[in-house]
């Protein structure tokens, strides 16, 4: 690790209307050094990031690259300044092949670009690092983990030191994460700065050299990882222990009540890329959580979409407590008590111009209308949504306020509240914690659990294999649209259920 | 409960749309004031005309009420389907199909009496623009045709349609071979009040103005519409039927599109002829994006360009130019709406 700080932050304040998002930020970044920034949602790091590469300005404190004061006034200058950054959604082209994109990623492109020679550069940093990026493959074909190669690819052929990472691990299964985790190895040899965000405890312990922990707008820490442990980080997360996540207390196999949820020999049509379902069998049973495992793009957005009524089968029956449901419309099913938990609440269920409360009536539309429709029941909708927040233990948030402007983890909280307001019998929940933090994360969790032990019947779709484990009464994985096999998650190990989601071939138990 | 954030806003958001109809139409009578000059005439002199005639006499004054009245209805015939983000470019072809319907009523059953007959046509006339606009709404639920490609080019068809009538069937055979009806009985048109020209057809288009407000901001239809709009995958996540939303939304748009129509063939032509409208259905469009699609501002923005319209006419007499060339200046003012803030309905 070289001795001076490769990007230095001092005092840096932010404020927006009613929230001071960083408040006298201080932070090191070394060249040579993986650093990672953790804290609940809303504590500030995205801001950090956000004026580190320049969308948002500071109010005060100043910002030194090598030792020299800087001014980073837009993403243009922090590229200047060799610094590159990684979002979430990666800013990519899907029709365009890799060279391509990492072509209109360089500053002063050529007007007849080389793209032989941008393809060999973009092959040499391939080797050099093993990110396995071929620069001829069309973006729509590759997999997240290889979309988030080519940004990084993107990034060092744009000549940045510093590297930013928004949740990089977000979407990617075990093995990907390990071999992310290796590419960071070799960068921080290289002596590039590697900083990255994320939720996983497990992986700032694993993959960072320091970490430093956010919290309501300031750095409430930084150590170097041989001081950490998770109970060190989370304390600093929530200045206080946090109550460790519930046992699973396993639904008692009871006498055989008719399954909530029955899909036979599923198939549905692969629509342009997406990945179609095929000779599905899968049951959810009252009182039970069935888990869903796979890499990303496996199939379980269509599982998730079949089930609600989105996506139509070509083969195969839905029941829906025992009642055929295979061609319900969306609204028949939600009628019918299925609830459903979104990976991302605002561009999945709820419309972000409009107030809380009628994102709260909008869950069910026609219970609030009054007078036959010509008004709604403003009152009821805000009994209803305060009630089930209440049973979250959460606050209430400003009912009048658009959705959309309301923090990530209040946004989801609000459509978790709504859904389970509906007194649902079966609920989807489609990767329900993800993007939230380690408390909010625990709050949702329970409350699936909560749900289980009443009597619902859950299909929990995630990729947190750890949640998966805690929580699922049985566990299936997802490969390619069709059932790589079934477990129950106290007969088998993280390693195999990984194993299953690369497509391994021992699945002994696949129906067909 | 009624929303208590709105009615305190409502003074800000009051000026803020004023200011949002009166800014582009300032800077496009200047930029119109340039042409004038390019032509050699006087434009203080031009504009003391148009509104002078307009504003200045009682009869001035409902003859813009006259113009005002298509207007209103093709405004929200294209501020409804645009609730959910629906492009309806069809205003015309609507207004020129309700107007066949309402003449095939007229011509049909002449004989009723009034209160019979009237209400029969403005049925009619809803129900042939709303059939107009539901092919172009079904074409697009079922994610075929975009809506705004098919309204477009459905105006060509029914304008032809039009003329096939009125050149071929239904042609008056006393008309000395004019391309138009015989004229309607007394029965087939709308009262006017007093001795103006300004007729029934102005109450049905406030009506709809009301209702379109009405249902937008305070029934659970108009929730629902907000949702698709704000958000067309949630909604339909939430088990909103979107594809029907699309189809009903184009129905009632080009409903009220062809009851403008019906209302032009009725009250002020008394027969169908070609020149029925000098492009209402376009007007009615500019009109609601220059209102954002508000109620209170469309008939704003509907007064405005019906001052325009009327305008028109006056400048023809009094400074010898052609009275379209109104039509450079709501050009003009459509230009500027455009190039309003990006983002903003």
């Amino acid at each position: 690790m070289d001795t001076a700080p490769l990007l230095s932050v001092r005092g840096i304040t932010k404020a927006f209307p009613g929230v001071v998002a960083n408040d006298t930020v201080s932070f090191d970044a070394y060249g040579g050094e993986i650093h990672a920034l953790v804290g609940e949602n809303g504590a500030g790091k995205s801001t950090l990031m956000k004026i580190l590469y320049g969308f948002y300005r500071p109010d005060a404190g100043e910002i030194r690259i090598a030792g020299r004061p800087v001014q980073i006034r837009s993403p243009h200058d922090a590229r200047d300044l060799r610094i590159g950054m990684v979002f979430q959604d990666f800013a990519q082209i899907p029709a365009l092949s890799v060279a391509d994109n990492v072509a209109l990623f360089q500053a002063n492109l050529p007007p007849v670009p080389d793209m032989p020679a941008i393809a060999r550069r973009i092959e040499a940093l391939s080797q050099r690092y093993g990110l396995e990026v071929d620069p001829r493959a069309p973006v729509w074909r590759l997999s997240v983990g290889e979309r988030q190669k080519v940004e990084v690819v993107k990034l060092l052929l744009a000549d940045a030191r510093i590297l930013i990472f928004d949740e990089p691990t977000r979407g990617l299964a075990p093995q990907e994460v390990a071999g992310l985790f290796r590419v960071f190895a070799d960068l921080r040899r290289d002596g590039y700065a590697v900083i990255f965000i994320t939720h996983k405890l497990a992986e700032v312990l694993g993959g960072a050299d320091r970490i430093s922990v956010m919290r309501r707008g300031r750095i409430a820490g930084t150590l170097p990882r041989s001081d950490a442990t998770e109970e060190t980080l989370v304390s600093l997360m929530f200045g206080g222990p946090v109550a460790e996540a519930p046992p699973s207390r396993r639904a008692a196999t009871g006498p055989t009540r008719p399954p909530l949820l029955e899909l036979r020999h599923v198939s549905t049509r692969a629509d342009g890329r997406a990945v179609g379902l095929r000779d599905l069998d899968l049951t959810v049973a009252p009182g039970e959580i069935v888990g869903v495992a796979g890499v990303a793009g496996n199939g379980q957005r269509e599982l998730g979409d079949l089930v609600l009524g989105l996506t139509r089968c070509v083969r195969g029956v839905k029941l829906l407590g025992g009642a055929d449901a295979t061609n319900w419309p969306v609204g028949r099913v939600r009628a019918g008590g299925v609830a459903f938990i979104p990976e991302d609440a605002l561009t999945m269920a709820g419309a972000a111009h409009l107030t809380v409360l009628e994102n709260m009536a909008l869950g069910d539309t026609r219970r609030y209308a009054r007078h036959g429709g010509l008004a709604i029941d403003w009152e009821s909708a805000r009994t209803d949504l305060a009630r089930s927040l209440a049973r979250l233990g959460v606050a209430v948030p400003a009912l009048q306020a658009p959705l959309g402007r309301l923090s990530g983890g209040t946004i989801q909280r609000v459509i978790l509240a709504r859904e389970l307001a509906r007194h649902p019998t079966l609920i989807v929940a489609f990767y329900p914690t993800r993007g939230l933090d380690v408390r909010s994360a625990l709050a949702t969790r329970d409350l699936l659990v909560a749900s289980r032990d009443e009597g619902v019947g859950i299909l929990l779709i995630s990729e947190d294999l750890g949640e998966l484990f805690a929580l699922s009464d049985r566990l299936v994985v997802l490969f390619r649209g069709r059932l790589a096999g079934s477990r129950v998650p106290a007969d088998t190990t993280i390693e195999e259920i990984g194993y299953l989601m690369n497509g391994g071939s021992e699945c002994h138990d696949r129906s067909a | 409960m009624t929303a208590p954030p709105e009615s305190a806003t409502l003074g800000i958001a009051w000026r803020a749309r004023l200011t949002s109809i009166a800014t582009p139409a300032g800077l496009a009578l200047v930029m119109f004031a340039g042409v004038l000059l390019a032509f050699g005439k006087n434009p203080i002199k031009a504009y003391v005309d148009i509104f002078g005639s307009t504003l200045g006499s009682a009869y001035g004054f409902s003859e813009t009420l006259v113009k005002m009245t298509p207007l209103v209805l093709t405004a929200v015939a294209v501020a409804i389907p645009a609730k959910i983000w629906l492009i309806n470019v069809g205003g015309e072809g609507q207004l020129y199909i309700g107007a066949i319907f309402a003449t095939w009523g007229a011509l049909t059953f002449g004989h009723l009496p009034a209160w019979l007959l009237l209400p029969l046509m403005v049925a009619l006339g809803f129900l042939g623009g709303g059939l107009w606009g539901l092919v172009a709404g079904l074409l697009r639920a079922r994610g075929w045709v975009s809506e705004t490609i098919s309204t477009l080019l459905m105006n060509y068809v029914a304008i032809l349609s039009l003329n096939y009538v009125v050149f071929g069937p239904w042609k008056d055979p006393e008309g000395v071979n004019y391309p138009q009806t015989a004229e309607f009985a007394p029965s087939a048109i709308l009262p006017v009040l007093g001795q103006s020209r300004v007729h029934l057809g102005l109450a049905l288009g406030l009506l709809a103005v009301g209702l379109f407000a009405f249902f937008a901001s305070r029934t659970r239809w108009g929730l629902e519409m907000r949702a698709i709009g704000g958000n067309a995958d949630a909604a339909r996540r939430n088990g909103l039927p979107v594809g029907r939303y699309v189809i009903g939304l184009m129905f009632i748009g080009g409903g009220l599109a062809g009851l403008a129509g019906m209302c032009e063939v009725s009250a002020i032509q008394g027969r169908l002829r070609p020149s029925l409208s000098p492009g209402y259905g376009y007007t009615g469009f500019l009109i609601s994006w220059m209102a954002s699609g508000h109620p209170l501002g469309i008939l704003g923005a509907a007064f405005l360009l019906a001052v325009v319209t009327a305008g028109g006419d006056i400048l023809q007499m009094t400074q010898a130019i052609p009275g379209s060339v109104v039509n450079i200046l709501m050009a003009v003012i459509l230009f500027v709406i455009l190039g309003r803030r990006p983002g903003e309905r």
